[in-house]
C-alpha cells in the first residue's frame, strides 16, 4: 500500500499483502470512532440544510432553497473570493520559502536538531496564542513590529487599515506555517541518496541544475502533501483572524469560517448555516481533488 | 556545502521566526502599566508577577489541567484505535480498503466550523458537554485519520518477514504484536503521539464550543480574558509563554524521529 519513491517508478515496500476480510476487525474501531465524530454530525448538517427551522418543534422542508440563497448571497461570494486570494497568496509564499529554508538547514551536525526544534515551535503554539503573539507584536503602540514600521516612516496600523490588516494576517500565516513546508521538504531532502549528488557533480551540473533536476523531482511526494495540507488548512482558517482582527476592519479579513461561525453560533440560522457548511466542505474537497488529479495526471503523461 | 543564498534565507527566516517569540517573552516579564506606558525593546525591570498571577489564580491553572486532560485522553484514544487499523492497512488487502483510507483522509479536510452545531447538540444529548471527554472525542475527527496515516507509513516499512518469523517461532499473534511489533515501532508511536498532541493542543474552535464553565481549556480562558476587563497584556503574554512550553518539551524529546515522521507522512 505504501509507495516508496525510487526514481520514477512507485515501488511498494510490502508488495505482497494477502487478501482477507478479517482485516476489517482491525479497522473497525477507527470506523466506529470516526463515524461517531464525523458521520453523525455531518448527517445532522445535511438534515438541517434542507429545512427551515423556526424552533425545535416547528420546521419545514425547503429543499435546496438555502443552497441557492447561500450561492446568491453577495457576502458569501465576497468572503469566498477573499478566502481564495488569501489561500493562494500564502501558498505562493510559503512553499518556495519553505523549500529555500529547508535547503539552508545543514543535513547533519550539532546545530541541526536545534534548528529543527526552533522550526517546529510555531506549529506547537495554540492558534489563538499565535494570534495573540502577533497582536502584541504588530500593535502600533506597544508592538515591536508596529512601532518599528512606524519609526521607518510608514503609517502602519493594522486595526484601522484594511490592507494592513490583510498583510499582517499573511505575515502571521507565513510565520506560523512555513515551518511545516520546511520540515516536510527537509525530510524529503535528507532521503535523497548521496550517489545522486555525486553523479550530478560528475556531469558538471551547477547548483540550480542540481536543484531543478535532482532535488525537485525527489521532493515531489512531500511537496504534494505540503500543498494539500496548506490548501485545506488555510481554507479553514478561523482562530487567527478571529483573535487578531475579528474579521475587520469592516469585512476586510472575514473569511469563510468566520462568516459561517457568525451565522451558526451568533445568529443561530441553522438551515442557511448548514447549507453553507455543505457547500464549504464540498469546495475544499473539490480543490484538493483538482490539485491532486492535475498533479498525478501530468505525472502519467 | 557552502551555499550563501540559502544560508542567508535561513538566517533571515530564523530572525523572522524568533522576533515575535522574543516579544512575547519580553511582554511576559513586564507589568501592564510598563507595557502600555513606555515602549522599550528590552524589558527595563523584569518581573515574575504575571506568572505568579497565573499560578495563584485557580481559573488559570485549572484551565491548564483541563487542556492537558483532553489532550491526553485524545492521544490515548487515537493511538488505541489507529494502531490496529494501521496494521491492517499495512499488512492486508480487504474489501474497500482504498476507499476507506481515502474517506478517513477526507475527514481531515472538514472545516471544524462545519461541525460546531452538530457537535454541540450531539454531546449535549449524551450528557458529555462540558467534559474533557467531549473535546477529546471531537478532536478525534482529525487526530485519528492523521494517526492512521502516519502509523501506516511506519508499519509498511517493517518487513512482513518479521511477522512470519514470529509465527514460525510459535508465538501467538497477541504476543508478537505487543512484545515484538510495537516495541520495534517505538519511534513511530512517539511521532504519532507528537502529532496528536500538536493538533489537539492548538485547536480552539471545537474546544471552545464544547466546554462550558467547568472544563474550560486554557486557550479559551485566554480569549475570554481578552474580551473582558480591558487588556492585561502582561498576564496574556505570560499565559502564552506557558502554552508554548509543553510543545517545546515534547518536540525536544522526539527531535531525532521528527524528520522521519514528516518523511513518512505521504499521500498513499
Amino acid at each position: 500500500m505504501w509507495p516508496l519513491q525510487t526514481g520514477k517508478k512507485w515501488v511498494k515496500v510490502n508488495s505482497f499483502r494477502p487478501r482477507t476480510n478479517r482485516a476489517w476487525l482491525g479497522v473497525l474501531p477507527v470506523v466506529l470512532v470516526v463515524a461517531f465524530s464525523a458521520v453523525i454530525p455531518l448527517m445532522t448538517v445535511v438534515n438541517y440544510s434542507v429545512q427551515d427551522i423556526l424552533d425545535f418543534n416547528t420546521r419545514f422542508f425547503v429543499g435546496f432553497e438555502w443552497y441557492r440563497d447561500t450561492l446568491d448571497d453577495p457576502r458569501f461570494r465576497a468572503a469566498f473570493l477573499r478566502q481564495v486570494v488569501f489561500s493562494l497568496t500564502v501558498l505562493f509564499i510559503e512553499v518556495p520559502l519553505g523549500i529555500a529554508v529547508a535547503k539552508g538547514i545543514p543535513r547533519t551536525g550539532k546545530v541541526t536538531p536545534f534548528v529543527l526544534v526552533l522550526l517546529a515551535l510555531p506549529l506547537l503554539i495554540p492558534w489563538n496564542v499565535v494570534a495573540t503573539i502577533w497582536q502584541i507584536f504588530a500593535r502600533p503602540d506597544i508592538g515591536l513590529l508596529g512601532v518599528g514600521i512606524n519609526a521607518l516612516g510608514a503609517a502602519y496600523n493594522y486595526t484601522a487599515e484594511p490592507l494592513h490588516a490583510w498583510l499582517t494576517l499573511v505575515a502571521m500565516d507565513v510565520w506560523h506555517w512555513t515551518s511545516l513546508v520546511a520540515l516536510l521538504a527537509f525530510a524529503g531532502l535528507t532521503a535523497i541518496p548521496g550517489p545522486f549528488y555525486q553523479a550530478a557533480e560528475l556531469d558538471g551540473a551547477n547548483k540550480w541544475q542540481v536543484f531543478r533536476l535532482v532535488e525537485l523531482p525527489r521532493l515531489r511526494g512531500v511537496l504534494i502533501i505540503a500543498v494539500l495540507l496548506r490548501l485545506m488548512d488555510s481554507f479553514m482558517i478561523y482562530t487567527e483572524p478571529f483573535v487578531l482582527t475579528g474579521g475587520g476592519p469592516g469585512n476586510a479579513t472575514t473569511f469563510l469560517s468566520q462568516y459561517l461561525a457568525t451565522m451558526a453560533v451568533g445568529q443561530f440560522d441553522l438551515g442557511p448555516a448548514a447549507a453553507f457548511s455543505i457547500i464549504y466542505f464540498l469546495f475544499i474537497l473539490l480543490f484538493c481533488w483538482l490539485f491532486y488529479t492535475s498533479v498525478v495526471r501530468r505525472d502519467e503523461m | 556545502m557552502k551555499c550563501s543564498l540559502t544560508r542567508f534565507v535561513l538566517v533571515a527566516y530564523a530572525i523572522y521566526l524568533v522576533l515575535p517569540l522574543y516579544w512575547l517573552l519580553s511582554m511576559a516579564v513586564r507589568t501592564n502599566s510598563d507595557i502600555v506606558g513606555a515602549f522599550s525593546v528590552l524589558p527595563a525591570a523584569p518581573t515574575w508577577a504575571n506568572f505568579a498571577e497565573i499560578f495563584s489564580n485557580p481559573v488559570w491553572y485549572q484551565a491548564f489541567g483541563n487542556s492537558l486532560a483532553y489532550v491526553t485522553i485524545n492521544s490515548l484514544i487515537s493511538l488505541a484505535v489507529a494502531i490496529p487499523a494501521a496494521y491492517a492497512f499495512s499488512r492486508y488487502r480487504f474489501l474497500g480498503d482504498k476507499q476507506l483510507f481515502f474517506w478517513l483522509l477526507t475527514n481531515r479536510m472538514a472545516p471544524p466550523a462545519v461541525f460546531l452545531l452538530p457537535f454541540f447538540q450531539l454531546y449535549s444529548a449524551i450528557g458529555l458537554f462540558d467534559t474533557p471527554i467531549a473535546v477529546a472525542l471531537a478532536h478525534c475527527l482529525f487526530t485519528v485519520p492523521l494517526s492512521v496515516w502516519i502509523l501506516e507509513g511506519f508499519f509498511s516499512g517493517v518487513p512482513t518477514e518479521l511477522d512470519e518469523m514470529a509465527r514460525i517461532d510459535g508465538h501467538s499473534f497477541v504476543y508478537f504484536f505487543l512484545r515484538i511489533f510495537l516495541p520495534i515501532n517505538r519511534s513511530a508511536i512517539g511521532v504519532t503521539l507528537f502529532f496528536c498532541f500538536m493538533f489537539s493542543w492548538v485547536e480552539l474552535l471545537l474546544a471552545r464550543t464544547l466546554s462550558g464553565s467547568s472544563a474550560k481549556p486554557i486557550v479559551v480562558v485566554m480569549t475570554r480574558t481578552v474580551s473582558a476587563s480591558g487588556m492585561d497584556w502582561g498576564v496574556l503574554a505570560a499565559a502564552g509563554v506557558l502554552t508554548v512550553l509543553p510543545g517545546a518539551l515534547l518536540v525536544w524529546f522526539v527531535r531525532k524521529d521528527l524528520v522521519k515522521g514528516f518523511a513518512l507522512g505521504r499521500v498513499a
